[in-house]
């Protein structure tokens, strides 16, 4: 019982082979598209590296780029068999590498589907890195002197600019950590000295803001200080005022940035996966058409393509055979000898009774 | 006696013929290009008009989209001349197009160079265009509640910000104006009151800057009040502090920022200019070469190609000639009718 048996005279697989032909040329061209997006994916998560703690997000477009550059090599060499397909003294050559052929398209095509689940599976890891990186990036804020954070402060300030965000989870994140240098503090002064007395850690805590947290739309100049208190600033309530600063945490704007970049790139991979299954299917065809009409006495004339040689049941269990087959390779030899002398011996026994 | 003629053989006029479709392609691909720089340099001026108080001119990049579709169309036709150049037939219903074809071509060459030379001059009314609407801007700035100039503090912090620069001249130009609206000032206030009456106009006066003039990459958090006082901060002085606020002024960045986008473009524009004229000299080569062919029904025929008939003394005496005779050709009717009368 074949799987999905379609008639081919020799014009339809002439068209098959020139119709695959072009397919898997989009396929390389998708391929290569896919190669790019995973490429600018890693750029964009490299740029902001210093805020995330680790890199389990990178999983992602390393396999977009894996993908990518075997969809190309995959579907160039099946242009190649296509070209090949009408001669039939060059096509017997391929018959082997379409048995790896058909094995690598197919493992192609779960990696991509694993693209777009690892992409929303990931958005949990993604969240919990960045938390961790923000947190430690408002914490070593002040250390402009350090060896290896100096430049942690700009980081920050301009990734506040660019994304239009404040703090970690909101701006209060900042009223919880010293970040002003204690290279800039008068520690003769009254108010600094009960600040710094006012906490256990003795760490100069302020309800005030960096620069890089306000907003540029809001109709007043700038409030960075004494946020909390109405009576510092003319006409201001701390709980009414919502233009001064961002009000949105970086890791939210972060995660949201991601996850749209790689949402975005979800109908480019689904489409890859849809043409490099239907570049399988029909290769499947092309080669068993090819070989039917090679295996008759008028190689123009009709044969037969199909999917499966037998049903999908009868394959799956031809193949555990093989396999366990060649699993027990040593121990099936004494069963055969032990086999073939009792079939040896049934054979002579109805002998004298003919 | 020609200009430059140049003997061709069948296979010369091939190849000619092909290299010059190659080329005229490549001229249509970089038509394409000065379109596009046009519409991005317009969209750009776009963006910054309201630095520039609305009055920025268009001129340039409503010029470059304009030679960008000619070059375009003039291209695709030379390259259909080409494609058809080869087979007599399709050549001969070319031919009498060629001639104003050609002096299209100069006129679209005299043009870029008009354009060209607008890039390079142009830049002198952005310089000036971008002084006045920043000190117009920075007037403005506290006016968040007036229609039309609500946005001006956005678009100026924005431009601040982007742009990294504080200020018209320099970050002092932000002294010299009332940039808090009245609106957050406590009148009752005695240090409002005293700043308020210290000048003849009663305006709010301060040395500080706005936010967006901050520098991320100073170590210290940014200092914005009392920028000229050393000693309402700990460990400051104003004098070698170059890393609080950024220096440069916002007309020089922008100036800088659109004269390096309109050198640019001026130099494609040239380059566009010699590939033209290769384009006229090698189509004037081939069609040349195609009409001196002494038998026609031969292609393997020799032939000869030139670029101008006479020499160019001869040539320009010539047109000067034509010229005149047009001018005067009112004059020579009405003497000729009085000579028949008489």
């Amino acid at each position: 019982m074949v799987l999905l048996k379609i008639k081919f005279t020799q014009q339809r697989r002439v068209h098959l082979a020139q119709g695959l032909w072009l397919l898997s040329w989009m396929a390389v061209m998708w391929g290569a598209i896919i190669f790019c997006l995973g490429v600018y994916l890693k750029t964009e998560l490299l740029r902001r590296d210093e805020v995330m703690d680790n890199t389990e997000i990178h999983v992602v477009p390393n396999i977009l780029m894996m993908v990518g550059l075997a969809s190309i090599g995959t579907n160039w060499v099946a242009s190649r068999v296509c070209q090949d397909s009408m001669d039939a003294t060059r096509f017997p050559r391929w018959k082997v590498l379409l048995l790896v052929w058909f094995a690598v398209a197919a493992v192609l095509c779960c990696l991509l589907i694993a693209v777009v689940v690892l992409s929303f599976a990931l958005q949990g890891r993604l969240e919990e890195s960045l938390k961790v990186g923000l947190r430690n990036g408002i914490r070593f804020y002040k250390d402009t002197d350090v060896p290896g954070r100096c430049f942690q402060k700009e980081t920050i300030d301009r990734l506040q600019m660019e994304f239009r965000c404040c703090g970690n989870n909101n701006f209060k994140d900042w009223f919880e950590v010293q970040w002003v240098s204690s290279r800039y503090l008068n520690f003769t002064s009254k108010e600094v000295k009960d600040r710094i007395r006012s906490n256990v850690d003795g760490r100069y805590l302020l309800d005030g803001i960096p620069f890089s947290c306000c907003n540029p739309s809001s109709p007043r100049p700038c409030l960075l200080y004494h946020l909390t208190d109405n009576n510092a600033h003319y006409s201001y309530d701390y709980h009414s005022e919502e233009l001064n600063v961002y009000s949105r945490g970086c890791r939210q704007a972060l995660t949201d940035y991601y996850m749209q970049l790689m949402n975005s790139t979800g109908p480019g991979v689904l489409s890859v996966i849809l043409i490099q299954i239907s570049v399988l299917l029909s290769m499947r065809y092309l080669q068993t058409a090819m070989e039917g009409a090679m295996g008759l006495e008028d190689p123009e004339g009709e044969s037969e393509g199909y999917l499966l040689e037998k049903g999908v049941k009868e394959t799956f269990e031809d193949l555990k055979v093989n396999a366990l087959t060649m699993l027990k390779f040593g121990q099936v030899d004494p069963n055969d000898t032990e086999g073939s002398s009792e079939a040896a011996e049934k054979d002579a026994s109805p002998t004298p009774a003919s | 006696m020609p200009f430059m003629p140049v003997k061709f053989n069948l296979q010369k006029r091939v190849k000619l013929a092909q290299g010059l479709w190659m080329i005229y392609w490549l001229s249509v691909i970089v038509g394409i290009l000065i379109f596009s720089l046009g519409i991005f340099f317009k969209i750009e001026l776009r963006k910054r008009s309201e630095m520039m108080d609305n009055n920025e001119s268009h001129l340039v990049p409503n010029l470059l989209i304009l030679v960008g579709l000619l070059a375009c169309g003039v291209s695709a036709f030379g390259g259909k001349v080409c494609h058809d150049s080869l087979d007599p037939v399709k050549f001969a219903k070319w031919k009498p197009m060629l001639k104003p074809y050609l002096l299209l071509c100069c006129g679209f060459n005299a043009l870029m160079l008009l354009t060209v030379l607008l890039c390079f001059l142009m830049q002198f009314a952005v310089y000036l265009t971008l002084a006045e609407g920043l000190k117009n801007s920075i007037k403005f700035y506290k006016d968040t509640d007036t229609p039309g100039r609500c946005f001006m503090k956005r678009t100026l912090d924005m431009t601040q910000i982007e742009f990294r620069c504080c200020g018209n001249n320099n970050f002092r130009d932000w002294f010299e104006v009332q940039w808090i609206s009245n609106r957050y000032l406590d009148m009752s206030n005695d240090l409002v009151k005293d700043r308020v009456l210290s000048n003849v106009e009663g305006k709010y006066l301060m040395d500080s800057v706005p936010f967006s003039c901050c520098n991320p990459g100073s170590p210290r958090p940014c200092i914005q009040h009392h920028l000229t006082n050393n000693s309402a901060h700990y460990d400051y002085d104003h004098r070698i502090e170059e890393l609080n606020i950024w220096t440069r002024g916002c007309r020089e960045a922008l100036f800088s920022y659109f004269s390096n986008m309109m050198n640019s473009i001026g130099m494609l524009i040239i380059a566009t200019i010699i590939l033209e004229s290769a384009d006229m000299a090698g189509l004037k080569y081939l069609t040349t070469a195609l009409e001196t062919m002494e038998d026609p029904e031969n292609p393997e025929c020799e032939s000869e190609g030139w670029l101008l008939e006479k020499s160019v003394k001869e040539t320009f005496s010539e047109m000067l000639a034509k010229m005149k005779t047009l001018g005067a050709s009112n004059q020579v009717e009405g003497g000729d009718a009085a000579e028949a009368a008489t």
